[in-house]
């Protein structure tokens, strides 16, 4: 049985990739284990956890509701990319530590692609918008508390 | 000794790796010539199996093999009962165990009936759908009550009935306290717990080489020392040739340290059989069927006391569900039956359950593990009692507490670890009074009135609870000082966020004058710590910890002793801190605690008999028994009165665990079980159909709160230390997730005046739509 | 919970997607913003032989004018319309029901076209586009025609497309000057599917009486309700409190629901009617007071 293979080039973390994928390959299976970025994780398989986001073109995306073949000429952007090239951290990094916004870390991927995505767009949020924004996804752990405080706090470090 | 980490908020040690996508999760684990297992689950809750046929699944290019029940041979059999019965006069168990692949029935939806192996899970998917089965259903056993009447189909034939277990505990005498009360209560309470439902669902990697004669599981366990024990006799191996690695591990909240899970049992055997390393990692669908849950009790509770409000007994019997098999014995009921009594003075007691077989998935512990339950009846029979005798319901509660002077507290019945349930110390009252004045009692009810006039529906709720915390059995630690004056520590319990890397850094840290963040912290390996019980029932800071602890004043003081050797003085004149030893006022003098590693490592010359090589020690602590923690959490809910919709105003957690490691990390954990407890009481439901089913399989329908759903929550806590154990300190794991239901309960009840409209919340879980069914022929 | 095997053709143009559908029919899907249709596929609940990818069909994404009505492209994403303030501003019941759709992750790639031809009956759009009159055109290799909102949805998941044919514009007629609109839903958690939800548009006269009312709900039946002609009540009149209680009672009778594991069918009746009182009073304060 042949199955449905189709190439994909694609950049990640601005490293471009080419490889050839069946087409019902999920892009987060795609991530984790063809190109071994395993810091995206899978929670749930039908977009509800928000443990699998990631950025497509700038823009958090569930890549569990994604197929690696529709990611063809687009770019992506992982957790492995968010701290800076010297391993310092991206603030947001720097408040989830300070503040102890993860407990198993599970979901902290997919919470720091979506917030660091909101917090270039919304420079100066209130706490309500960012429960909202943090609403698509779930933590067991921490209660949310100190991931709001978090973001709270790397909005106004990134403000200066 | 400068650097003083215990009792300080320490930033996590495992934080970078996490915060970067570095951690090692179950399924990041990539081995060459891995293979992936898929399991074909039962659809029916209640069946005999009549055929399985996996011969078209073998034939689909890509499958490498596919098992049934038979195909196991020898190796088939229903796992161990893991808790036996504790040792009550009377007790009823009838230990039937799950088995790794179904034969002959089916006992619940999700059942495993055939494993299949493929070159990726897609393809295993796909094989799932040619394998042939026939299955003759029969009646469901889902309601308790009509599970354990005549003429219900039985789960278990041989049983003779459905029940898995019948206990009754007593203390004093209850019928002569109820026949001098001056009031008794009776109501029918039913309270359902979720499940779990971590974000990580569960799975398993095994490895057999052949040529090493090696085992090797990865496994999101919280007992990797259990699961290497039990899987080397299964598998006929030594202990020695079985490691168990639990990795980073999603949460775990419980439910992962049941065991053994089919896929546990299965997966070496498969591996072994093929020479190749399987990988079998659980998908959210099957979470709903194939992990524990914890589920529901039926009380008919009885409360009686004087007019002034105080308890002069209570009677309880209940029915728990305990599904369809039950290995983890009686854990859950007995912690429900004995947190019932609460920090109150309960002279009579007389509780009954029965445990009761359905065609359901297993209950085994979820945070909390059957004490809300307890807890719920306790809290309303107060609430009902403070009403009717027209006492505030917070001193109704006050009355009762145990006093200060009567610790340690003997409850009379036996508790989960097998002695007698007695309270190690407690401060009850303050820890209500500082709850009250942080939700602002007070002044709430002249707040109520005024939003009142302005439409707004505001309620007030109190719940108090203990919580049994850190039993035993033991654990150890090994902490070992290595040449480069770092430290390491290894511990057999395995870690799912709770901070075990950074609270066992802590306490060697200040034994040893080492940074935190200089002391790297194994868990979850059986090859680095062979020895342990697992991370479950709040245990792992206060026996893991201790154990820590004791093993790093060992090390202390073998390095103080190498230190006075070499300066030839007293180790009385010693100091260590920054990770050196040297003399009281003369820091030039020093040696580095690595070199003293060195040292006590000699490539030549001799280590004396008697002694061991080495800057380390491996150290063992078993509590004679579980210390008790407590707390009150306080609510304030909005209520609308015509949708019934809910919104969290205000929410206060006092707290007492003793002697407090990390209070960030502490906070952090009541923060997550106050969101467990949330979910539970207001938003998560399994909804079971009458034949087994389950009808809301996903997390679009399963709710899970959000950040919109958990308010910010303000903590305080007491410090009454145990005695138990030389740091005094108390487990917490559990304690943000047990109150959540009563307080829930008495909070609506408050905002929509429904007490003096004739109802009475008595369930758990409640929702906008059964608040408006239960209330809709209300007065008013 | 891995898809099923399926064929992958990324369309190349609008004829190549409707010719690969006409071919394969009902065999055939088209994967737009995958939001809902990923799922299924995940959950093998729904299994096409065939994926006709049409999102790099890029005529087919963009919020258009025309006299008196905005045309949107099927694949014109939530996030767009978001973002689009005049468009939120001429149809503010859309502006005010997005929020409620999922979450942000999902609104960055599901599409309108997507969900109005999913049907789902608790999703708010098609509610909406029966309040403002929607129309729908459809196409076919070689066919074309329009269908009005309520034609549209026949019921639960179904709609009135044929195997061969695509959602390709969506009309929205802009609403007349003196309108005011409210769109509220109640959902267990934001971003869930609605238990229900009302979408409701007052129109007044020159002496502040009504003279349109539109009110349509989802998440009580098998499709969007138009409950419309049970506000007829309030044509030519200025409502008053105790004449929208009429109209909630009215829509209580008017509507069958068929319960969920969140709510009872009674619990959404009821619901039902305490939104229409509310998005009426919302509604006619908003064009009273000049929103």
């Amino acid at each position: 049985m042949d199955t449905d293979d189709h190439d994909v080039t694609l950049m990640v973390n601005g490293v471009k990739y080419q490889r050839l994928v069946e087409s019902r390959l999920l892009l987060s299976d795609f991530l984790r284990h063809n190109l071994a970025l395993a810091g995206t994780h899978v929670g749930c398989e039908h977009g509800v956890c928000g443990a699998c986001t990631i950025l497509l073109d700038g823009e958090p995306v569930r890549s569990c509701l994604m197929l690696a073949v529709q990611a063809n000429n687009h770019e992506i952007s992982t957790i492995e990319g968010l701290a800076n090239k010297d391993g310092t951290f991206h603030p947001l990094q720097q408040a989830m530590h300070d503040h102890h916004g993860l407990q198993c870390g599970y979901c902290t991927p997919g919470i720091l692609m979506t917030m660091s995505a909101f917090l270039e767009e919304n420079t100066s949020p209130s706490e309500d918008e960012v429960r909202e924004a943090l609403s698509g996804n779930l933590c067991r752990c921490t209660g949310y508390q100190n991931i709001v405080d978090a973001v709270m706090a790397a909005a106004e470090r990134m403000r200066g | 000794m400068s650097t003083r980490t215990f009792g300080e908020p320490i930033k996590r040690n495992e934080d970078r790796r996490l915060l970067t996508g570095q951690a090692l999760f179950i399924d990041d684990v990539e081995l060459p010539g891995m293979l992936h297992a898929a399991l074909l689950r039962s659809q029916a809750a209640h069946a005999r199996i009549r055929k399985i046929d996996v011969s078209k699944a073998l034939q689909r290019p890509g499958v490498v093999a596919a098992y049934v029940a038979s195909d196991l041979g020898d190796y088939w059999q229903p796992g161990p009962i893991l808790v036996p019965p504790p040792p009550i006069d009377g007790i009823i168990f009838n230990a039937r165990t799950q088995v790794p692949l179904a034969k002959e029935k089916v006992r619940h939806v999700g059942e495993p009936l055939a494993i299949v192996i493929a070159e990726s899970r897609y393809i295993a998917e796909d094989a799932l759908d040619d394998i042939e089965v026939e299955l003759e259903q029969l009646p469901a056993v889902v309601d308790l009550e009509k599970g354990l009447r005549e003429g219900s189909a039985l789960v278990h034939e041989n049983v003779g009935s459905n029940v898995s277990a019948h206990v009754r505990q007593t203390k004093g005498n209850y019928a002569a306290a109820a026949a001098k009360a001056d009031h008794v209560i009776k109501r029918r309470f039913r309270y359902e717990h979720g499940i779990s439902s971590p974000i990580e669902t569960r799975g398993v990697v095994a490895q057999w080489d052949a040529r090493a004669n090696q085992m090797t599981i990865w496994d999101t366990t919280q007992a990797p020392v259990f699961v290497r024990n039990g899987l080397a006799g299964m598998l006929g191996l030594n202990e020695r040739q079985v490691r168990v690695i639990a990795p980073f591990v999603g949460g775990g909240f419980g439910p992962k340290i049941m065991m053994f899970y089919p896929e546990e049992v299965l997966l070496p055997w498969v591996s072994m059989k093929l020479n190749r390393p399987i990988k079998w990692i659980e998908d959210r669908l099957e979470h709903f069927f194939a992990t524990t849950h914890e589920r529901g009790q039926i009380h008919d509770a009885e409360i009686a006391l004087t007019s002034d409000g105080r308890i002069l007994g209570i009677k309880d019997v209940f029915l728990h569900d305990g599904g369809a098999y039950d290995p983890y014995g009686l854990t859950v009921p007995i912690n429900s039956q004995c947190t019932l009594l609460g920090p109150y003075v309960v002279p009579n007691y007389d509780s009954t359950f029965t445990q009761v077989f359905t065609n359901l998935p297993i209950v085994t512990p979820y945070r909390g593990a059957g004490r809300q339950h307890g807890v719920f009846v306790m809290e309303r029979l107060l609430d009902l009692a403070a009403h009717e005798l027209n006492i505030d319901p917070v001193e109704i509660r006050r009355r009762n507490l145990i006093p200060p002077d009567a610790f340690p507290y003997n409850n009379g019945i036996i508790y989960q670890d097998f002695s007698v349930l007695e309270y190690d110390s407690g401060n009850y009252e303050p820890v209500l009074d500082l709850a009250l004045d942080a939700i602002g009692y007070k002044t709430f009810r002249d707040a109520q009135a005024a939003a009142r006039l302005q439409g707004r529906h505001l309620g007030i709720g109190v719940a108090a609870y203990v919580e049994g915390t850190g039993i035993g059995p033991y654990e150890g630690a090994k902490v070992q000082v290595q040449s480069n004056g770092k430290v390491s520590v290894a511990t057999g319990i395995g870690t799912q966020g709770q901070g075990h890397f950074t609270v066992f850094a802590q306490i060697a840290a200040d034994q040893l004058g080492v940074a935190v963040t200089d002391i790297d912290v194994v868990t979850g390996d059986t090859d680095q710590f062979y020895w342990g019980a697992g991370t479950f029932a709040s245990r792992g800071a206060v026996v893991a910890g201790n154990a820590v602890n004791e093993a790093a004043k060992v090390v202390r003081k073998k390095a103080l002793k190498l230190a006075g050797d070499l300066f030839e003085c007293s180790e009385d004149d010693l100091v260590i801190e920054n990770g050196r030893v040297s003399i009281v006022g003369i820091p030039e003098k020093f040696v580095k605690l690595g070199d003293l590693a060195k040292q006590a490592n000699p490539m030549r010359g001799a280590v004396e008999p008697g002694t061991e090589p080495g800057l380390e020690s491996t150290q063992y602590f078993g509590p004679k028994m579980g210390a008790t923690a407590n707390g009150v959490h306080a609510m304030i809910v909005e209520m609308d009165p015509q949708t019934f919709d809910l919104k969290i105003l205000k929410y206060v957690v006092v707290h007492d665990c003793g002697t407090v490691i990390n209070p960030m990390i502490l906070a952090g954990q009541i923060h997550g079980g106050v969101a467990q407890g949330i979910g539970n009481a207001f938003y998560e439901k399994l909804a079971f159909d009458d034949q087994g089913q389950l009808l809301n399989a996903s997390l679009a329908d399963y709710l899970l709160p959000t950040a919109l759903e958990v308010p910010r929550m303000e903590l305080a806590h007491t410090v009454t230390k145990s005695p138990l154990n030389p740091m005094g300190i108390k487990g917490a794991g559990e304690a943000g997730a047990i109150p959540g239901g009563p307080l829930f309960a008495q909070a609506i009840e408050d905002a929509l005046d429904l007490k003096g409209r004739g109802v009475e919340l008595l369930e758990i879980p409640l929702s906008p739509s059964r608040l408006f069914e239960l209330t809709r022929n209300a007065k008013g | 919970m891995k898809p099923a095997p399926f064929k992958y053709i990324a369309a190349a143009s609008l004829a190549h997607a409707l010719a690969l559908k006409s071919e394969h029919g009902d065999e055939a899907k088209f994967l737009a913003g995958g939001q809902s249709l990923i799922p299924t596929m995940n959950f093998r609940l729904a299994r096409p032989a065939i994926l006709i990818d049409i999102n790099g069909i890029e005529d087919l994404a963009g919020i258009r004018w025309s006299e008196g009505a905005s045309r949107l492209g099927p694949l014109t994403r939530y996030r767009a319309l978001q973002r689009d303030a005049a468009f939120t501003l001429a149809f503010p019941l859309i502006g005010e029901a997005l929020p409620h759709i999922a979450h942000p992750q999902i609104r960055n790639r599901g599409t309108i076209g997507g969900n109005l031809s999913h049907a789902d009956p608790a999703s708010e759009l098609p509610a909406i586009a029966l309040a403002l009159r929607a129309r729908f055109r459809v196409q076919a290799a070689k066919r074309e025609r329009w269908v009005k909102a309520p034609d549209f949805f026949v019921s639960a998941l179904t709609t009135d497309l044929g195997p061969d044919e695509m959602l390709v514009e969506i009309e929205l007629p802009l609403a007349s000057p003196r309108t005011g609109s409210c769109f509220m839903e109640i959902a267990r958690r934001r971003g869930d599917f609605a238990i229900a939800g009302v979408a409701a548009m007052v129109t007044l006269g020159d002496s502040d009486e009504c003279s349109d009312l539109r009110l349509a709900f989802c998440g009580v039946g098998e499709t969007p309700v138009d409950a419309s002609a049970a506000a007829g009540g309030l044509i030519g009149h200025t409502p008053t409190e105790v004449a929208i209680r009429d109209v909630a009672a009215a829509v209580q009778a008017m509507i069958d629901p068929g319960g969920s594991v969140h709510a009872t069918a009674d619990y959404q009746r009821h619901i039902a009617g305490v939104l229409t009182g509310r998005a009426l009073q919302t509604a006619y304060r908003r064009v009273r007071d000049g929103h």
